[in-house]
């Protein structure tokens, strides 16, 4: 059995996500300091506030200006922070419900140690020193003494700011170690000898490359390995006319479905050593690779004749 | 509409903290013979598949397309997909078979959580806007409920590590240090690999094709509020609700199967579905013991339609949960026949 390969994977993916009237009044409320929560029909402060009532659906839109110093009700001591919390030292996950709200909004609370933290303790808003309108505007809650007074005072607010955030971009990354799986290993280990091999059915004896693993019409697991190609028959393509970002091949080009010889699926690659314009369905190619390259770099016209359409029409 | 469904067969992987040598098919491949090799039905006579899974687990995007290849999808089979745990899955397979456009049905789900980094994997589900930007891990939010049981007079942490230990099969020495306080290592799900699948069919089909199927008597799902802040974090309301609707409080269960990935999570839903001294909780060990996101849930209710299958159990309750703290709950009724 070869070595099970690994690489590194990356995700990234930076949502930009539009906000609602509330949401966009609430964040916008971060960016300038102040703390905004919504009523909803049966007199509850929601904070932060949501656009429809949990318990009814009801739309809600009206403001209220609430304290931003506030109460544990439940928190959590994280001894090891990761990657995009809010604080990269120890700290307290928190429930805060801010003075003159009626629900809990969640958030980080510096604090020296768990012996420190308890529910019931006053904490209050530490802001951040650059604010764009987004959750993170709130840098963390941190301790604070009852005797420095209170901001429960809460107003009505018409959520009316200049320059309001009207949405976000949510940025996010995660990291992945990708490994193939046994089919897939078995044949980039075979490219490695410059060799294309797929794996046979055991029931309908198709031939799968590269090999997934399993025979999607029988739902059972292949396993014979067999070598095809290098040579191949062009079963249909397209003319690409939009240069790819960071793909240094100049447009147009050809990429195409190949059935290799001896597979019964075709794959897909380049098409070179051939003007754009001439590239047809039955046309006869074989593997190009590159000096260091390990899978074949494109695939390029034999002295063949084209091939039968009756020989691939079933690979279509 | 009182077509009877019956679950008629349940098989899973080995869990296992990594399984890196194989794909996700090749993972699953396996459990699907299983299961179809129990009722000695092949793919082909399957009349509705359903599966559950996460591409953001391990990073594949469209992975449940490749795993379809498992099942023998070409040509065309008819088929569906559900983001959730299997649980979800198993609910939209009974919806097909009830109403009578199918007869037989597979479902299946899969996870491999080792990929990627779990914790953070996981705050990618939660509210976009006040909550994933925070990043807030699914220890941490679990943590935040369980500190919350035990201020309430609810659990302390000799009781959630007991909890940990009966799923486990181990003694309580072995709770390790803090994760998230309150949370220790034995109070969180192991992390890894697995799969698992189970049969469907109505009425008389389930008969031929089990000695003794597991009836569905009652199947239902519900979700709490959206906003953590919101909700009472102690109390399961979602959860009492989908039991109720399912039918559990009309008759006591012998046997339950708990979706509960944290041992806090116990403590609340053994108070929600009103569970006395008198149930066998987790007898399978529960998420505790193996939890295969998207699967875990799927895995309740097969462990609780395979005691009935077995004759160890007669009437037994099955939970899967979905999201943080609890968030969403499906509760069924299984049934034999009369012995």
């Amino acid at each position: 059995m070869p070595e099970v390969l690994t690489a590194p994977l990356v995700v990234e993916f930076p949502f930009t996500r539009s906000l609602g009237p509330v949401q966009s009044a609430f964040l916008t409320g971060l960016r300038e300091r102040v703390v905004l929560g919504v009523r909803t029909a049966d007199g509850r402060t929601l904070v932060p506030p949501v656009e429809y009532d949990p318990v009814t659906a009801e739309e809600i839109r009206d403001l209220v200006h609430v304290g931003s110093t506030g109460t544990v009700t439940t928190w959590a001591w994280n001894p090891a922070p990761r990657r995009g919390q809010p604080l990269d030292t120890p700290f307290a996950w928190v429930l805060v419900r801010l003075d003159g709200a009626d629900t809990a909004l969640l958030h980080a609370l510096d604090a020296p140690g768990p012996d420190a933290v308890h529910s019931g303790m006053r904490v209050r808003v530490r802001w951040a020193a650059e604010r764009s309108g987004a959750i993170t505007d709130i840098a963390c809650f941190e301790p604070y003494a009852a005797d420095d007074g209170d901001d429960s005072q809460v107003t009505v607010h018409a959520g009316e700011f200049e320059d309001p955030v009207t949405g976000i971009v949510a940025a996010a990354r995660l990291d992945y170690t990708y490994s193939p799986g046994r089919a897939q290993t078995a044949f980039i280990t075979a490219l490695t000898d410059r060799k294309l091999v797929g794996e046979r059915c055991p029931s309908c004896r198709k031939v799968y490359v590269p090999p997934r693993g399993a025979c999607p019409t029988c739902g059972l697991a292949t396993s014979e390995q067999v070598e095809v190609g290098p040579r191949g028959t062009v079963t249909t393509f397209c003319i690409v006319n939009i240069k790819a970002k960071n793909l240094d091949i100049e447009v147009p080009y050809v990429y195409a479905h190949i059935a290799l010889d001896g597979a019964d699926l075709a794959l897909h690659g380049r098409i070179g050593g051939i003007p754009y314009d001439q590239v047809r369905m039955g046309l006869r190619v074989e593997a190009v690779w590159a000096d260091d390259s390990r899978y074949p770099d494109h695939y390029r016209p034999t002295d063949e004749p084209d091939a039968d359409y009756d020989t691939y029409k079933e690979l279509l | 509409m009182t077509r009877e469904i019956a679950v008629v067969a349940f098989a899973q992987t080995d869990h296992r903290r990594s399984m890196t040598e194989l794909s996700e098919v090749e993972m699953l491949m396996p459990v699907l013979h299983q299961v179809l090799d129990r009722t000695g039905l092949k793919t082909a006579d399957i009349d509705f598949t359903c599966s559950g899974s996460s591409d953001y687990l391990a990073g594949r995007a469209f992975s449940f397309t490749l795993a379809l290849d498992g099942v023998g999808a070409w040509p065309p089979i008819s088929e569906s997909h559900v983001e959730m745990d299997g649980a979800w899955a198993l609910y939209e397979a009974w919806v097909k078979l009830r109403t009578g456009d199918a007869d037989t049905a597979l479902v299946y789900s899969y996870g491999k959580s080792t990929p990627g980094p779990l914790r953070d994997v996981l705050t990618r589900q939660l509210d976009p806007y006040y909550v994933a930007p925070l990043w807030p891990d699914s220890v941490s939010l679990a943590a935040l409920q369980a500190q919350a049981l035990i201020d309430a007079g609810e659990t302390d942490e000799p009781a959630l590590a007991a909890v940990g230990a009966r799923s486990r099969g181990a003694d309580s020495e072995g709770q390790g240090d803090y994760v998230v306080r309150p949370l220790r290592r034995g109070d969180c799900p192991p992390v890894g690999d697995g799969a698992a699948a189970v049969i469907l069919a109505a009425g008389e089909r389930a008969r031929e094709l089990c000695a003794r199927p597991a009836w569905i008597r009652g199947i239902d799902h519900r979700i709490e509020a959206h906003a953590l802040g919101v909700r009472d974090l102690t109390d399961s309301p979602s959860a009492r609700l989908a039991a109720e609707k399912a039918g559990v409080f009309e008759r006591p269960v012998d046997t339950a199967e708990l979706h509960a990935p944290f041992s806090s999570q116990e403590v609340v839903l053994r108070k929600a579905l009103g569970l006395d001294d008198s149930v066998r909780v987790n007898p399978s060990g529960g998420a505790l013991a193996a939890n295969p996101v998207m699967a875990a849930g799927l895995v309740r209710l097969g462990e609780a339609a395979a005691r009935i299958h077995r004759g160890e159990s007669d009437r037994a309750l099955a939970h899967a949960t979905s999201g943080p703290c609890l968030q969403q709950n499906l509760v069924a009724v299984l049934e034999g026949d009369p012995r």
